[in-house]
C-alpha cells in the first residue's frame, strides 16, 4: 500500500530517461532498473539485444525513430508484470521458441491498465501474450510471423483469463491464430485485420459479453472459430476467402444469445457453420459466392436468420437433418423465382433454401462429383415441385425480391 | 473392260443381285434394261463402289475394284435423280470436280456445257434448278472429263425433247471405240440408236445378255422392245 | 485430303447454321459477361450452358450435317477419292467449324472483357468437348440408316451421356453409401466425356474445397501432371476411338 501511494505521488513529477547507443545509458534493462514508477524511458533508434527484459514497475517505454529489440531466437523479449505500463513505438524481432514455455515478444502477466501501441512484431513465436489482465489496450500494432507449421508458431495476439480488453486496429498474420481469446470477458475487438494465419483468424472459447466490430478476417487457413460463449456481438466484420476443405467464414460452436449483424461473408467454403448454437440472431449479413452460405446442424435451435442477402452461393443452406428449429424470414435469395402480385415487397410464395441436391451432398459428400451436372439441375426443379426429401419447415415465408443495400 | 463375276447382293432377305455374270468390253455401248427394282441401279452402285457386293467380284481393267478407289478416275457417272448438294452453285460444283480430279481446265470436254448453256446458270444453286436443268448439268459433268467408262442412269429422264436430241447427238459423236458406255433407260427407243449390247435384268438375274445383232437374229424382230418381248415370252 | 476438308468447310459455312451457332454463343457469352458484375458468376453461368447446351448442339450439328452432306459425299464418292479420306475429312471439317464457332463465340467477348485464365481454360475444354461429342454423334449416325432414326439415336446418346450416366452414378452412390466409393466414382465419371470436362472445370474453379478431404484428393489428382495427362488422354480417346470406328464402318457401308 505504501508503494502504491509512493508511485501515485511520483506521477505528479514523472521523470524521463533516454536510452540510446550514444547516450549515457545504452541498455533498456539498465534504464528500467534506474527508472522510478511513472517514468518514461525514451528509446532511440538502434538494435537492442538484451535477452529477456523484465518490466516490474509502472513505466512507459517510448520508441524514438525505430528502435529494434532482438530476441535472437532465444529469449522472450519483454516480460511485463506491473500495472500502468505503456509500450509505444517499438519493434520486436526474433523472439525465442520453446516447446515448454509460451515465449512471446511481449508477455504481460497480471497487469491492469497496460497499453501497447504502434508496435511492430516480426518472427515471433507468440506475438503479444496477455494473461490474467484487466483494462488493457492493444492499439495499432502489427504482428506478422513467417508461416511455418502450426505447431511451431504461437498466436499473434493471445489472451487468457482477461477482462475489459480493447484490441483496436491491429494487423495479425502468419501465426497459428490471429487473435486468440480464452476466458476473456467484456472486451472489444475492433477494426483489426487478421489474415493468412495458419489456423484461425479469430479464435475464442469461453469468452462472454465481448463485441467484435469492423474486423476483417481474410484468407485464414480455417477461417474463424468461436466456441462455448454467450452474448457475443459480431457486427460489420468481413469474412473473406477462407477457402479450403475444412475451412469456413465462421464456425459457431455452442454459441448462444449472440448477434451476428451486418457482416460480409464472401467466398468462404462455408459462410457460417453452426453447431449447437441457440438463440442467435443472424441479421442483415451478406452471403456471397460461398460454397455453402449457411450450414446449420440439427443441434441448433431458435436462431433467427433474417434480412440477409444470399447471392451466388453454390448452396444456400444445408442441414444434416430434416428437423430445423431455426427461423428464416425476409431474406433475399438470388435463386428465388417467386413473384409479388400484392406488391407488399415480399414474395407471395415461400422459398425453400435447402435444395434436394444439397441434402444428398449432406448425406454423402461423394455426390459433389455431380455438382453442376444437368441431372442435379433437373432434380432440384423436380423437388421444388414435389418436395420429398428436403425439410419443408425450413422455409423463408417472406422472401424479398430485391437485395438489401448491405 | 469390266468383268462382273457371280455378283450377289442381298438387302436383308431381298436378293437385289443374284449371281450376275457379265463381261463388258471397250467399244461396247451397253443397254442395261429391266423393270423397276430389277437391280440395275444396285449393279451400277456396285460398280461405282457405293454398295458392297455380298459375294462375287468386279474387275475393272483387269483389277478388282473391291478396296480400291483409284479406278474411279476413269468413270463418268450420271446419276438417276441427279442428287447434288443443294447449296452448291453450279460453277462451284464444276470447280470441285475439276479440282479433285486434278484435271486442267483446258483438258475438259466443254461441248455439252456450251450446248446446254450452263455458263448462264453458273451462279445458281443446285437447289434452285428444275429437274431437267439439273439433269443437263449432270450430263455435261459426266462427259466433261472424257472418261473411259461412262455410266448413265436414265439420262433422258426429265429432259425436254430438244435437250434429249442434244444429248443423243453427243453420245453419237463420242468416240466409242476407246470407251465403254453403260446406259439404263425405260425408253427403249432412245437406246436403239446406239446400243451394241443388250443386258436385261429381272429380279436381280441377267435374263438377256446378247449383242444387239444377236438379239435381232434370235428374235427376228428389229425393234428393241419387240425383240426383248419376244425373247422373254417366246410364245 | 486438305482439298476435301476445304470443300467440306465451305459447304458447312454455306449452311449458315454454324454462323447462327457462333452468333448464339457470342450473344450468350457477351450478355453473361456484360450483365454479371463479377466474373466468377459469369463463368459459372457459362459453365452451366457449356455442360448442357454444347454437347447437345455439337451432337445434333454433327449428326445433321452427316445427312445434309449425303449428296455431297455421293458426288465425292464418284470421284477417285478413298472413303476413309471422305469421312475423315468430314469429321475434321465438322470439328474445326464447331471448335472455331465456340472459340470465337465464347472467346471474343471473353477477350473484350479481359477474361482470366479460368475462362480461357473453360473455353478450351469446351472446344475439346464439342469435338468429342461430334465424334460420338458421327458414329451414331453412321450406324443408322436413315435420317430421322439417326437423329433420334443422336438425341438418345446425348441423353445418355448428359443424364442417364449420372443417374447411374447417383444410384450407385445411394445404394453403396456405406462403402468408400469416392475414388471409384470419380474414375467412373471420368469415363464420360461430359462429366470429365465438368469435373475438370469445377476443379479449376476450386469447387473441390466443398468436398472436404475427398475434394482435396480429387484436386491433387486432377491438377497433377498425371491427372492432366489423364484428362487430356481420355478426351483424345473419346475423339479418336469413335472416329476410328466410324471410319471402319463407313469403309464398308452401302450408301
Amino acid at each position: 500500500m505504501g508503494l502504491m501511494l509512493w508511485c501515485t505521488a511520483h506521477f505528479l513529477h514523472a521523470g524521463s530517461i533516454r536510452v540510446g547507443p550514444e547516450q549515457g545509458i545504452t541498455s533498456i534493462s539498465g534504464a528500467t532498473q534506474k527508472a522510478l514508477c511513472g517514468d518514461t524511458i525514451w528509446i532511440e533508434s538502434g538494435l537492442y539485444k538484451e535477452g529477456n527484459i523484465v518490466l516490474d514497475k509502472s513505466l512507459t517505454l517510448m520508441g524514438m525513430g525505430n528502435p529494434v529489440l532482438d530476441g535472437e531466437k532465444k529469449y522472450e523479449i519483454l516480460t511485463v508484470g506491473a500495472d500502468d505500463v505503456s509500450i509505444v513505438g517499438l519493434t520486436f524481432i526474433n523472439s525465442g521458441y520453446s516447446a515448454m514455455n509460451d515465449f512471446a515478444s511481449i508477455k504481460i502477466v497480471g497487469s491492469r491498465y497496460f497499453k501497447i501501441e504502434s508496435c511492430t512484431i516480426r518472427n515471433s513465436y507468440f506475438g503479444i501474450h496477455v494473461s490474467n489482465c484487466s483494462y488493457g489496450k492493444i492499439w495499432n500494432c502489427s504482428v506478422e510471423g513467417t508461416p511455418d507449421q502450426e505447431q511451431n508458431t504461437g498466436n499473434a495476439i493471445h489472451f487468457w483469463k482477461c477482462d475489459h480488453m480493447e484490441v483496436f486496429n491491429n494487423l495479425s498474420s502468419g501465426h497459428r491464430d490471429g487473435i486468440y481469446l480464452e476466458f476473456v470477458t467484456d472486451s472489444r475487438i475492433q477494426k483489426n485485420t487478421s489474415t493468412k494465419n495458419i489456423r484461425y483468424g479469430l479464435h475464442f472459447m469461453f469468452s462472454h459479453q465481448n463485441s467484435y466490430q469492423h474486423n476483417r478476417f481474410l484468407k485464414n487457413g480455417a477461417g474463424v472459430a468461436v466456441m462455448y460463449s454467450h452474448q457475443v456481438d459480431m457486427i460489420q466484420n468481413e469474412f473473406q476467402d477462407n477457402w479450403g476443405p475444412s475451412s469456413f467464414g465462421i464456425l459457431l460452436k455452442d454459441i448462444t444469445d449472440s448477434r451476428i449483424i451486418h457482416n460480409k461473408f464472401i467466398r468462404n467454403s462455408a459462410g457460417v457453420f453452426m453447431e449447437g448454437s441457440n438463440r442467435c440472431v443472424i441479421d442483415s449479413n451478406l452471403f456471397q459466392e460461398n460454397g455453402w452460405a449457411l450450414r446449420v446442424q440439427a443441434s441448433c435451435t431458435d436462431n433467427q436468420i433474417a434480412y440477409n442477402n444470399f447471392m451466388g452461393n453454390t448452396f444456400d443452406v444445408a442441414c444434416n437433418g430434416t428437423l430445423v428449429l431455426s427461423k428464416f424470414n425476409s431474406n433475399y435469395w438470388d435463386r428465388y423465382k417467386g413473384y409479388d402480385l400484392n406488391k407488399d415487397q415480399f414474395g407471395d410464395i415461400p422459398y425453400n433454401p435447402v435444395s434436394l441436391y444439397s441434402v444428398l451432398v449432406e448425406q454423402n459428400s461423394a455426390f459433389l462429383i455431380l455438382l453442376r451436372s444437368a441431372l442435379t439441375v433437373i432434380l432440384d426443379e423436380v423437388e421444388k415441385a414435389i418436395p420429398v426429401l428436403t425439410p419443408i419447415d425450413l422455409q423463408d415465408l417472406s422472401p424479398v425480391l430485391t437485395p438489401y443495400p448491405l | 473392260m469390266i468383268q462382273i463375276q457371280t455378283l450377289h447382293k442381298k438387302y436383308g432377305n431381298v436378293r437385289a443381285l443374284d449371281s450376275v455374270d457379265l463381261t463388258w468390253n471397250q467399244g461396247d455401248v451397253i443397254a442395261l434394261i429391266g423393270p423397276n427394282g430389277s437391280g440395275k441401279t444396285t449393279l451400277i452402285k456396285c460398280i461405282l463402289g457405293l454398295v458392297f457386293p455380298s459375294a462375287g467380284d468386279i474387275h475393272f481393267m483387269g483389277r478388282s475394284i473391291l478396296n480400291s478407289y483409284e479406278y474411279r478416275k476413269d468413270i463418268g457417272y450420271m446419276s438417276q435423280i441427279s442428287r447434288f448438294p443443294d447449296q452448291l452453285r453450279v460453277g462451284e460444283m464444276l470447280d470441285i470436280l475439276t479440282d479433285v480430279r486434278n484435271v486442267k481446265d483446258s483438258d475438259r470436254d466443254m461441248e455439252l456445257y456450251e450446248e446446254f448453256k450452263i455458263e448462264q446458270i453458273r451462279d445458281k444453286t443446285m437447289k434452285s434448278l428444275s429437274g431437267g436443268t439439273r439433269q443437263k448439268v449432270n450430263s455435261a459433268l459426266a462427259f466433261m472429263f472424257s472418261p473411259k467408262v461412262l455410266i448413265m442412269d436414265e439420262p433422258t429422264a426429265g429432259l425436254d425433247p430438244v435437250a434429249v436430241e442434244i444429248l443423243k447427238g453427243k453420245i453419237h459423236r463420242t468416240d466409242k471405240s476407246v470407251r465403254l458406255m453403260i446406259i439404263t433407260s425405260h425408253i427403249l427407243s432412245d437406246l436403239e440408236d446406239f446400243a451394241s449390247r443388250i443386258n436385261y435384268l429381272q429380279d436381280g438375274k441377267v435374263r438377256i445378255d446378247y449383242s444387239f445383232a444377236e438379239l435381232r437374229e434370235k428374235s427376228g424382230e428389229s425393234r428393241l422392245s419387240k425383240a426383248i418381248a419376244h425373247i422373254l415370252n417366246p410364245s | 485430303m486438305i482439298k476435301i476438308i476445304k470443300y467440306f468447310l465451305i459447304d458447312i459455312i454455306k449452311n449458315k447454321v454454324i454462323l447462327g451457332l457462333t452468333l448464339f454463343f457470342l450473344v450468350t457469352s457477351f450478355s453473361l459477361l456484360y450483365l454479371d458484375e463479377n466474373q466468377t458468376k459469369a463463368v459459372l453461368s457459362l459453365m452451366n450452358i457449356v455442360i448442357i447446351v454444347v454437347p447437345l448442339i455439337s451432337m445434333i450439328f454433327a449428326g445433321n450435317y452427316y445427312f445434309n452432306a449425303y449428296e455431297f459425299k455421293e458426288v465425292l464418292l464418284s470421284l477417285p477419292v478413298a472413303r476413309t479420306r471422305i469421312i475423315l475429312s468430314e469429321m475434321i471439317a465438322v470439328s474445326i467449324s464447331l471448335a472455331l464457332s465456340l472459340g470465337l463465340g465464347l472467346g471474343i467477348p471473353a477477350l473484350i472483357f479481359g477474361a482470366g485464365s479460368t475462362i480461357l481454360y473453360l473455353i478450351l475444354i469446351t472446344m475439346v468437348l464439342s469435338v468429342a461429342c461430334a465424334a460420338i454423334a458421327l458414329l451414331v449416325v453412321i450406324l443408322s440408316r436413315e435420317k430421322s432414326r439417326g437423329l433420334g439415336l443422336v438425341l438418345l446418346a446425348w441423353f445418355y451421356f448428359s443424364l442417364l450416366y449420372d443417374v447411374i452414378i447417383m444410384t450407385l452412390l445411394m445404394n453403396f453409401s456405406d462403402y468408400p466409393l469416392e475414388k471409384f466414382v470419380v474414375f467412373l465419371a471420368a469415363l464420360n466425356p461430359i462429366d470429365l470436362c465438368r469435373i475438370s472445370m469445377m476443379l479449376k474453379l476450386d469447387i473441390s474445397a466443398l468436398m472436404g478431404y475427398t475434394g482435396a484428393l480429387y484436386k491433387e489428382f486432377f491438377s497433377s501432371l498425371i491427372g492432366s495427362a489423364f484428362t487430356l488422354g481420355t478426351m483424345l480417346l473419346w475423339i479418336l476411338i469413335p472416329t476410328l470406328i466410324s471410319i471402319r464402318i463407313y469403309r464398308k457401308k452401302d450408301l
